[in-house]
C-alpha cells in the first residue's frame, strides 16, 4: 500500500522524479503554473476559487482523485506473475428457453485456439460478452467464468488498464489523424510500456509481413488499405495490448495472410476465440464451440481427418492469393 | 425508486445506451421510466413510448438546459413515484460539454464516444469527471488500441469511475450496466434538500437579460474578456 500522506508532502519535481507518469497527469487535467519547489499539497493549497472553477474541480477532490490515480498506476505498473492468465473456464449455464447446457465445463488454455460457429442471432456475442465480464451465474446465461481453474477476483470487471479481454471487431477503421509511428506512440504512452522505440519496429514488421503491401512509419492511419489497417491492428493487439484474452470476430477476406495473423497472436502466448464461418480459419483452431439458442450446444475437437481437409483448404487459398497477386500487379491470370 | 441521471455530449448514444438499459430492467420486471431533458427538439420520447414505459419529455428552449434540470428535477421526481416507478432515469444532452447536474447520492452516468477524438476527455469538465460511471461507446468501429487509449484518457481525469464499454447497437455490455446501475436499497423518493455535486456556470450578463448589442458599453454583470495583449 502506498502512503498517501507521504506522498502529499513531496515536492512537485520529487514526485514526477519518482512517478513519471504524474507529468501525464498534470498535463491531461489542466494544471498550469505548478510550483516545482513547492509540495503537491502547497500547490493544491494555493488554487483560488476561480482557479478550481476553471479546472472544473474541487479542493478536497483533487487529493483524493490523485491518490486514487497513482493507486491504479502502481497496480497497474507493477503487474505480478500471479496476474497471468494461464486458462480461462466457461462453466455451463442455460440456454434461451432455460435448458441446461450440453456441457460441463471448457477449459482454455494459453495458445490455444477456439472457435465459435452458429447462425446470426445464435447468442455468440453473448458468449463474448460473458468471458469480457468474467460472468459469475449472473448474467442472463447463468454461466460463470473462472481463470486459472479458479474465482476470479473482482478486479477484472472494473479495472480499465488492466483488460482481460481485447477485441478485434470487424469493423478496422483508424479515425485518428495520426502517423502510424505517431499513433503506435500514443498507444504505447497510454500502456506505459519501457521501450517504445523498440516494439513500435517490432508491430510495423509483423504488419508488413501480414499485409500484401507495405506500408511506410510515416504513413497516415488513415491512408492505410483495409487489408494494412487489419494486419496493423492485429499486431498492434499482439504486441502491444496486455490482455491476455484475444476475441475476434471473423478476420476473413481482407487482404491479410489470416493464418499467420492467428500465428502472431498465439505466439505472443494468448487465448484466442474467434468467431467464424470460415472452414480453414475453424479447422486451424484446436476446438469449436457450436451455439445455437443461446446456448452451447456441443464442442467439436478438431480431428486427424479434418486437419486432412485443411491441408485442402491451404491449397485452395494459395492458389486464391497467388491469383490475387497476379491480378493486383497486372499479370495475366491464364500464367499462374 | 431508483434514480438515475444520464448525461454525456449530443450523438453520444445515450438514447441507444438507455433503450437497452430499459429492456434489461423490464426482463427483471423492474418498473421503469425516463424523463428525457433536451433543448430545441428531440423525438427519442417516441423511441421510448414504444417500448411501452413511462415517458416524459422538457424542452429548455431558451434556457441553459442543464439549469432547467435542475429547476425541474422535483416535480419529475414526484412524476416517477406517482408512477410507482422501480427505476428512474433521466436524461439530459451536455451541451457545453461542461456541466451536467449531478446530484449527491444519485447515481450519475456519463456516456461519451470513441469517435470523439482523443483529446475529448480533457476537454469535458464535471460531466465527466465526476460521474460515478463512464460509458465509452462505439468501440466496434475503431480499433482496440484507440479504445485503450482513450480509455486510459478517461481514467487519468476521473480514476474513481468505473468505466465501462457499451455497444449501444448490439447491447453488448448493457446487461452488465444495468447491474451496476440499480441497487436494491437505494430509495431516492424526494430530491427536496439535496445538492448538486458541482456549481453550474455563473452567467447573469446583459445578455442573459436580453442584450442584443454588440460592444464594451452594453456588457453589464458577470464579463470575462479574452487576454489578447495590449490593443491600444
Amino acid at each position: 500500500m502506498i502512503k498517501f500522506d507521504k506522498i502529499k508532502k513531496m515536492k512537485i519535481d520529487e514526485l514526477l522524479k519518482k512517478y513519471s507518469f504524474m507529468s501525464n497527469y498534470f498535463e491531461t487535467n489542466n494544471f498550469e503554473n505548478l510550483d516545482y519547489k513547492s509540495t503537491l499539497e502547497e500547490n493544491i493549497n494555493k488554487l483560488d476559487n476561480e482557479e478550481l472553477e476553471e479546472l472544473g474541480v474541487k479542493k478536497d477532490d483533487i487529493l483524493l482523485k490523485i491518490e486514487e490515480y497513482i493507486k491504479q498506476m502502481i497496480e497497474f505498473l507493477g503487474i505480478k506473475e500471479d496476474d497471468d492468465v494461464n486458462s480461462i473456464s466457461i462453466i455451463a449455464g442455460t440456454n434461451k428457453f432455460g435448458n441446461e447446457e450440453k456441457y460441463e465445463e471448457l477449459k482454455i488454455k494459453k495458445g490455444e485456439i477456439i472457435c465459435i460457429v452458429g447462425p446470426t442471432g445464435s447468442g455468440k456475442s453473448r458468449l463474448l460478452a460473458d468471458i469480457e465480464w468474467v460472468a459469475d451465474r449472473d448474467t442472463p446465461t447463468n454461466r460463470k467464468i473462472l481463470i486459472n481453474g479458479k474465482n476470479p477476483d473482482k478486479k477484472w470487471r472494473f479495472s480499465s488498464s488492466n483488460r482481460l479481454v481485447a477485441q478485434l471487431s470487424q469493423n478496422m477503421n483508424f479515425i485518428m489523424d495520426l502517423s502510424v509511428e505517431d499513433f503506435l506512440q500514443l498507444h504505447a504512452k497510454s500502456r506505459l510500456v519501457e521501450n517504445p522505440k523498440e516494439l513500435i519496429e517490432k508491430i510495423i514488421n509483423s504488419a508488413n509481413d501480414l499485409a500484401g503491401e507495405k506500408f511506410e512509419r510515416e504513413t497516415q492511419i488513415t491512408d492505410l488499405s483495409g487489408g494494412q489497417s487489419r494486419a496493423l491492428m492485429i499486431a498492434d493487439t499482439a504486441i502491444l495490448s496486455k490482455s491476455p484474452i484475444v476475441l475476434i470476430d471473423e478476420i476473413e477476406n481482407a487482404g491479410v495472410d489470416r493464418k499467420r495473423a492467428l500465428e502472431l497472436l498465439i505466439g505472443e502466448e494468448k487465448v484466442v476465440l474467434m468467431a467464424t464461418h470460415d472452414p480453414m480459419l475453424a479447422l486451424l483452431g484446436n476446438k469449436r464451440i457450436v451455439i445455437n439458442n443461446g446456448g452451447i450446444e456441443k464442442i467439436i475437437e478438431t480431428t486427424e481427418e479434418e486437419k486432412e481437409i485443411l491441408k485442402e483448404l491451404e491449397v485452395i487459398d494459395k492458389r486464391m492469393q497467388g491469383l490475387r497477386n497476379g491480378l493486383r500487379y497486372g499479370e495475366n491470370l491464364s500464367n499462374i | 425508486m431508483n434514480l438515475i441521471t444520464i448525461s454525456g455530449p449530443p450523438s453520444s448514444g445515450k438514447t441507444a445506451i438507455i433503450t437497452k438499459l430499459i429492456k434489461s430492467f423490464k426482463d427483471r420486471k423492474l418498473n421503469v421510466g425516463v424523463a428525457k431533458f433536451d433543448c430545441l427538439y428531440t423525438d427519442d420520447d417516441l423511441i421510448y413510448k414504444k417500448l411501452g414505459i413511462p415517458v416524459l419529455k422538457g424542452l429548455s428552449g431558451s434556457l441553459c438546459p442543464d439549469h432547467y434540470f435542475v429547476s425541474n428535477i422535483e416535480e419529475v421526481v414526484e412524476w416517477g413515484v406517482k408512477n410507482s416507478l422501480d427505476v428512474l432515469i433521466t436524461e439530459s444532452a451536455g451541451l457545453c460539454n461542461r456541466c451536467s447536474p449531478y446530484i449527491k447520492d444519485v447515481k450519475a452516468v456519463c456516456v461519451i464516444d470513441n469517435l470523439s477524438g482523443v483529446n475529448t476527455p480533457k476537454k469535458i469538465g464535471p460531466m465527466l469527471t465526476m460521474a460515478d460511471i463512464v460509458v465509452i461507446t462505439k468501440g466496434d468501429i475503431v480499433s482496440q488500441a484507440e479504445r485503450e487509449v482513450f480509455s486510459s484518457g478517461v481514467a487519468m481525469v476521473n480514476p474513481r469511475a468505473t468505466i465501462m464499454n457499451v455497444n449501444g447497437l448490439t447491447g453488448q455490455g448493457a446487461y452488465e450496466l444495468s447491474t451496476l446501475i440499480y441497487e436494491n436499497d437505494q430509495h431516492t423518493d424526494s430530491v427536496k434538500g439535496l445538492k448538486l455535486r458541482f456549481s453550474m456556470p455563473s452567467a447573469t450578463c446583459s445578455y442573459c437579460l436580453g442584450e442584443t448589442r454588440i460592444g464594451a458599453e452594453h456588457q453589464l454583470g458577470n464579463v470575462k474578456k479574452i487576454e489578447a495583449g495590449d490593443l491600444k
